[in-house]
């Protein structure tokens, strides 16, 4: 954190001089280890193990926080008898199907809720084949499949309640595999599970943070998994100080989630309709999640958002354009894309403020993608190598590709930087913070916001009046424009997002949208961000001059409330946990909640309010339900639906790994998505060419491909080479020297980097063997525009992903390491089958 | 990739155990370039010296003598002004030099000294050149005779004012060093520019200001230890030895040069080449000082380490050497 | 006069971000200083310069990772100033040592003069440059540009008594939570420089840092080094004067 978010690190340093304890866990010794109490090396790809060993030992001596554990989260629920743990089928959970290597989650389910979802063939679908289109991930935002009174049993016993089951599941997470696989010591695992223990419950709070480490995994989204077990058995969620919190790669990936790049989700994390499941919008609403909990609501979402988008155009009759919407045929995310690419299917590519020859992983296939187009838009403020590779790219090196060949047609096009316009940025905390304009942008450079405005201005005067034009023309397109160069205006923006009731005046909550079209809102959890007609995100109110909650300091989604689920920092009854630890409580004399924040709770809604039969929505909801979200409003320790790849978090090894997976008989996720290619070639599985584990990792001094660093002299000159990082051991072993070359091989490439030995990296027992880890920055790359240059980290990188959310393994892969630079053209080829071949 | 200990196995004094930040300099060693800060210590002493030589020359009536050191004395301070203006980073600001006067900087009192002597023996020269004016250019030469001797020992306070570590710890002997250089340098011009018969106190001078040299440098080696180390080694160690053979081989030859040209011309080169040696030595051992961790280092922490052990308070500061 | 204002640099709390290196060189336009690996930590600045006039060091320990932000000391009897002959080098009315870019005559004497190895001549200009303090900044009631940008406040500014007062706390509290290596330096103004205007908080020997462990300030001993070089030039000219005896016309 210490690393890439230095800014945000002042507050850990804070922390730590009011005395909290800091932690970190990383394969790599970096900034923040520096400055951390206490540091703990681990073997990259290992985590599950270890956090599944925190909930052992949290299970097992009965540390969690039972009061809480029993009335906020799923515990005591009942889980389907259908349902066969990794314990019972080594390594699987029921419903695997090996021919497609997919789940059918539909034995996951609460008792009593399996019957329901496999009762029609089309429902099945929705279960069985959801990951085909990423339903999964729309799915976890939603809870569908999941009653809101399931059968529990409240004295924690019955064998199939949640935690008899996650004892059982998380049984062989001990500390002596934590040393066997991660590489911890017991007695550093003890102090670690000794101190967070010690640091929960009601008069203290212990908080998770986590970056790309933990999501660039085959199996990523079960590492955070893994964390929320913890901090829900911990009694960590919704209180101060607790929580779990994503480190995101660049500024305002939260924003681009919560109003989505990602090809699965509308606005507000509203599922994307797909071709085939969904017919109308009745039939959309009733497949698309549960009736109970704040989802309830989503057809008020979902038509104030198709109002926002169609306006008069929407109305009842016509299901308000739902049919305008794109719909989803399959995975259509990046590597996806990528190959379809190098296929042929996909002609032309959008590459806007991104720098996939560089960024993504197995550079080379990027590139062989990028080379088989018809047409290319790049948007940067620099000439990326993205935009370059036909000139510049390794592949004319090694005769791959020859300029004269590639046919695709590049347009870049310059854009203008953050500070040259003007818009919000929404951290990882959810709060959204405006950004005035310094200064106009150079010569051409134009904002995003520009271009797509008058990119589709520019669409809408060409098309006529065929019917599949109607969704672009009747789209509402009418910013104010400003200026000389007719900037859209995006206050605006801002507003028509915040949304719009039938007077036409800023709606002031997401409580205010109406399922009947009288509302428009462009993303319903922003709703409020521009309420009394003010941009409240522009709020500037000094930490001085307000509450220690500094609720006046920008605007946080949703309704401005800092901590989410914060109901769960009052106990049953809606007294504080402790006076140390209150938030939010209940006012029995003005009958509703108060506190330092904003409620996440029905206001008036009493703690011992219980939700009568047939309820939809929040009313049915119990006074005691914190997570309003979930169909049962329960912090979920046990996922019954919404995970392509099980309801609990198991330990796989990475694709790529050096050694066996000890804990069962799959050596990694059986779900996990490979791409068996030509392009992208695998290190061969337990091969001893490739012995040592390879991860990635940035600095400070640069930002991601480097296009916003390299270009910089003054951040290009503080770290001007690409470089690795090995023991002092690994560097005796291979012959390598401090200040030398290095060469590192996978099956996809080899690339050289200057060597820096350092006793940071320390080599790891593991299993009884010794495991060197080798650590480097991913932020070099042949052009774009750098002041340095350097051969491209991620193209040593294979493309397998993530099952729920398609995010590529990049932070555990074998490799090689051999001293000295790396061949050029023909024999770096060589060199590759060699290896790849023996 | 560790700060490590420091150390030449070779070393002549016992092995100085220190940590450093990767073996790099404390000190930024001086700017100053080759050949032009040597050549004009060289010159400035020489036209210091020089102007003395003439000033009693004349007045004792060695006028050949005291014409020679008049003119050497007013060349060696042009020359030397044009090497110490092209040394300047900005040499069109020389004059800025002559904004202030700070008797704490010792650049100051030498940039005022050598525009007042420089004036002097300029002065001095065009009266012997054009005959003019003589009574004014007596006094201009006896004049110079009190601006001399400071141009030839400031240069010793010039460089001991540095925290290069050789050169603040020999601030005593410096101006003796560079005093005796320029007399012998003096007396070397002397000897190569007067008729042998006329030159017999420039050779005496140029004997005893290698002996006073010579002296100075030896002192230096052996009172300094560990900071004098530099004087010894490396490029600084070989001219600081050529400058001895060839100043004491000078001086000496000089005793015995009044009876021929050739001793004469070799005496007085090898004098002129050995106070060159001498300069050259010296900015070659302050860099060499500075760039090496060692010299700041272990005097520092021995220093700090004797006044933590000292009982008495008022040791504070105490002295530099170790 | 105004009051003494400082640098208090905790290095306890840095982490190296280099953020004081880049915001300098923005504020002041300070040149890059070339792109070289140097293969010594994440250290690729190396050491305090013309061009450089923030610098982070780094250093692996065994169970370590020292990072520390140099500076330039503003030393209270500071010998670049000292021993600077065109008044280039001024204190000024925050009792900081500035160097006037349009003074200069790139004489270079301040460069061997510095205790501390901060100060240095630029080739490209031929002129002397170093860390102003952000005197222009200071001029318009803003904090120095590194101590502004410095996430964690590892870097301080602010009046020098009172960065004093805090950094004395800071040690106190480091060393009853059993960090005893922790030491101030600069802080005395008792040492060889008479303190200096920005001080540090360590947790190694100072030269580890690349920090002198004990500097004084040259000039304080210019007395005397007047006297021997009057000694000098009287023996000179005696030296002289016995040429002649004997040999009198």
């Amino acid at each position: 954190m210490a690393e890439c978010h230095p800014v945000g690190f002042q507050w850990v340093m804070e922390a730590r001089l009011r005395g909290a304890k800091v932690f970190h866990i990383d394969p790599r010794f970096s900034r923040t280890s520096a400055v951390a109490d206490r540091y703990l090396p681990i073997r990259a790809g290992s985590d599950i193990v270890l956090l599944g060993a925190l909930i052992n030992h949290v299970l097992s001596n009965e540390l969690y926080f039972r009061e809480y554990v029993l009335a906020y989260t799923n515990a005591a629920t009942l889980v389907s008898k259908r349902f066969q743990d990794t314990e019972d089928l080594d390594g699987l959970f029921s419903g695997f199907d090996p021919e497609s290597h997919r789940y059918d989650p539909s034995s996951w389910a609460y008792e009593g809720d399996e019957e329901s979802e496999a009762e029609t063939d089309e429902m099945r679908e929705g279960g069985g084949q959801h990951a085909e289109a990423a339903g999964s991930d729309s799915y976890g935002a939603r809870g569908a499949g999941a009653s809101a009174r399931p059968p529990s049993d409240p004295t924690l016993r019955h064998p199939r309640c949640v935690l008899q089951i996650l004892k059982r599941h998380f049984a062989r997470y001990t500390p002596e595999m934590v040393a066997e696989l991660c590489g911890i010591p017991p007695e550093d695992f003890a102090e670690l599970a000794e101190a967070i223990t010690a640091n929960s419950g009601r008069e203290r709070t212990t908080a998770w943070v986590y970056s790309v480490g933990w999501t660039q995994h085959s199996v990523g989204a079960q590492y955070i998994r893994a964390s929320a077990i913890l901090q829900l058995l911990l009694g960590n969620m919704g209180r101060p100080g607790g929580g779990i919190m994503a480190l995101r790669g660049h500024a305002s990936i939260q924003g681009s989630t919560d109003i989505p790049t990602l090809f699965n989700l509308l606005p507000g994390y509203i599922a994307m309709p797909h071709a085939h499941r969904h017919e109308d919008l009745a039939h959309y609403l009733e497949m698309e999640g549960a009736d109970t909990g704040y989802w309830g609501n989503r057809r008020s979402y979902l038509v104030s958002l198709l109002k926002s988008w169609w306006g008069d155009a929407a109305t009842e009759d016509n299901d308000f354009c739902f049919g305008y919407l794109p719909r989803l045929t399959g995975d259509h995310g990046h590597y996806a894309t990528v190959m379809g690419q190098i296929d042929g299917t996909v002609k032309g590519y959008f590459v806007i403020g991104e720098n996939p020859a560089v960024g993504s992983a197995n550079g080379k296939a990027q590139r062989l993608g990028l080379a088989n187009l018809e047409w290319l838009v790049v948007r940067d403020l620099t000439l990326v190598e993205t935009a370059t590779f036909w000139k510049d790219g390794p592949e004319l090196e090694t005769g791959e590709l020859r300029t004269g060949d590639i046919a695709t047609e590049v347009f870049f096009l310059p854009a203008a930087s953050h500070v040259e316009k003007e818009g919000t940025f929404t951290n990882t905390q959810r709060l959204l913070q405006w950004r005035e304009k310094a200064l106009d942008p150079p010569g051409e450079c134009r904002s995003d916001l520009w271009f797509y405005y008058h990119l589709g201005k520019r669409i809408r005067r060409r098309l006529g009046d065929d019917e599949i034009d109607r969704p672009a023309i009747e789209l509402t397109w009418d910013y104010p424009e400003e200026g000389e160069h007719r900037e859209p205006s995006a206050e605006a923006v801002l507003r028509e997002i915040n949304g719009t009731g039938p007077d036409g005046r800023a709606l002031s909550s997401y409580r205010e949208l109406a399922p009947d079209g009288s509302t428009r809102c462009g993303c319903w959890i922003y709703c409020g961000v521009y309420a009394d007609e003010v941009n409240q995100a522009a709020r500037r109110e000094p930490g001085s001059r307000q509450s220690w909650v500094a609720p006046e300091w920008g605007w946080a989604w949703p309704a401005n409330r800092r901590i989410l689920y914060n109901r769960a920092s009052a106990d049953p009854e809606g007294r504080p946990w402790s006076e140390r630890k209150a938030y939010i409580w209940w006012d029995a004399e003005k009958g509703e909640w108060t506190g330092h924040d904003v409620p996440d709770f029905d206001l008036r809604k009493p703690p011992d309010y219980e939700p009568p039969d047939g309820a939809r929505a929040e009313a049915a909801l119990a006074g005691t339900d914190p997570f309003i979200m979930q169909s049962d409003g329960k912090g979920w320790l046990y996922v019954p639906s919404g995970l392509s790849d099980g309801p609990l978090p198991t330990h796989y090894e990475p694709h790529e790994s050096p050694v066996l997976n000890t804990l069962y008989a799959r050596q990694s996720n059986p779900a996990r998505r490979t791409y068996d290619r030509p392009e992208n070639p695998y290190n061969p599985p337990g091969s001893a060419r490739f012995p040592y584990v390879f991860t990635t990792s940035r600095l400070t001094e640069h930002h991601t491909a480097g296009a916003m660093s390299r270009s910089l002299a003054y951040l290009a000159e503080l770290q001007p080479e690409l470089f690795c990082e090995v023991s002092p051991q690994l560097a005796a072993e291979v012959g390598l020297v401090n200040g030398g070359w290095a060469t590192i091989v996978t099956s996809r490439t080899a690339i050289e980097a200057r060597v820096l030995v350092t006793d940071r990296v320390r080599p790891l027992r593991v299993q009884r063997q010794i495991i060197h880890q080798v650590v480097m920055p991913y932020h070099w790359g042949y052009g774009g525009g750098g002041l340095v240059t350097g051969d491209i980290v991620n193209d040593l990188l294979p493309v397998v992903l993530d099952p729920n959310v398609y995010i590529q393994e990049s932070k555990a892969c074998t490799c090689a390491v051999l001293p000295g630079r790396r061949p050029r053209g023909q024999a770096l080829l060589d060199l590759i089958e060699e290896y790849r071949h023996g | 990739m560790r700060a490590g200990r420091g150390g030449d196995p070779a070393a002549t004094v016992p092995e100085a155990e220190f940590r450093s930040y990767y073996g790099q300099p404390v000190l930024k060693p001086p700017v100053w370039h080759e050949p032009h800060m040597p050549v004009y210590l060289y010159l400035g002493g020489l036209s210091g010296a020089s102007s003395v030589v003439a000033a009693v020359a004349r007045f004792s009536g060695h006028d050949r003598l005291a014409l020679a050191a008049r003119m050497t004395a007013f060349a060696g301070a042009g020359l030397g002004s044009g090497f110490l203006i092209a040394e300047l980073g900005r040499p069109e600001r020389f004059l800025n030099m002559l904004r202030v006067f700070k008797v704490t900087s010792p650049m100051s009192v030498g940039s005022w000294t050598l525009a007042v002597h420089g004036g002097l023996t300029a002065a001095g020269a065009a009266s012997a050149v054009t005959g003019l004016l003589p009574l004014a250019g007596d006094a201009a030469v006896m004049a110079s005779a009190l601006t001399g001797p400071v141009m030839a020992t400031y240069t010793g306070v010039l460089l001991a004012d540095t925290a290069v570590p050789a050169w603040h710890a020999a601030r005593r002997e410096m101006p003796f060093l560079f005093a005796g250089s320029a007399l012998a340098s003096a007396g070397a011009a002397g000897m190569l520019t007067t008729p042998r018969a006329e030159a017999a106190p420039a050779r005496v001078a140029a004997a005893l200001g290698a002996v006073m040299e010579t002296t100075a440098a030896a002192i230096i080696e052996r009172r300094l230890g560990l900071e004098g180390e530099p004087y010894l080694r490396g490029r600084a160690g070989l001219l600081m030895k050529a400058s001895r053979a060839l100043t004491l081989g000078g001086g000496l030859l000089a005793t015995v040069a009044g009876r021929s040209r050739t001793l004469t011309a070799m005496s007085g080169l090898a004098i002129t080449a050995g106070a060159l040696c001498t300069r050259f030595g010296m900015l070659a051992a302050g860099k060499a000082s500075a760039l090496d961790p060692k010299y700041t280092v272990v005097p520092q922490r021995d220093r700090a380490a004797g006044r933590r052990l000292a009982v008495v308070p008022d040791q504070e500061g105490g002295s530099d050497t170790p | 006069m105004a009051e003494r204002m400082g640098f208090f640099t905790d290095s306890s709390v840095c982490i190296g971000c280099k953020a004081c290196e880049v915001a300098c060189k923005e504020w002041n336009g300070v040149p890059d200083d070339g792109f070289v690996f140097r293969a010594t930590s994440y250290d690729n600045t190396g050491q305090l310069g013309a061009d450089t006039w923030r610098h982070v060091a780094f250093i692996e320990q065994d169970d370590r990772w020292l990072m520390s932000s140099d500076v330039c000391k503003h030393c209270t009897h500071a010998a670049c100033l000292d021993v600077c002959p065109t008044g280039a080098l001024f204190r000024t009315e925050f009792d900081t040592v500035v160097v006037q870019a349009d003074i200069c005559n790139g004489c270079g004497y301040c460069v061997p003069a510095c205790p501390y190895g901060v100060i240095d001549r630029r080739e490209r200009d031929g002129r002397a440059w170093k860390c102003t303090m952000c005197y222009d900044r200071q001029l318009g009631g803003l904090e120095p540009a590194c101590a502004k940008a410095c996430p964690t406040d590892s870097i301080q500014f602010g009046p020098l008594d009172e960065l004093r007062a805090r950094a004395e706390a800071r040690l106190e509290r480091l060393h009853a939570d059993g960090v005893a290596e922790a030491r101030l330096y600069g802080d005395s103004p008792g040492d060889g420089v008479g303190g200096t205007g920005a001080f540090f908080l360590l947790l190694d020997e100072p030269e580890i840092y690349g920090l002198p462990p004990d500097p004084v300030v040259t000039t304080r001993d210019l007395p005397e080094m007047w006297w021997w070089a009057g000694g000098a030039a009287v023996t000179l000219v005696g030296a002289v004067a016995a040429c002649f005896l004997g040999s009198r016309r």
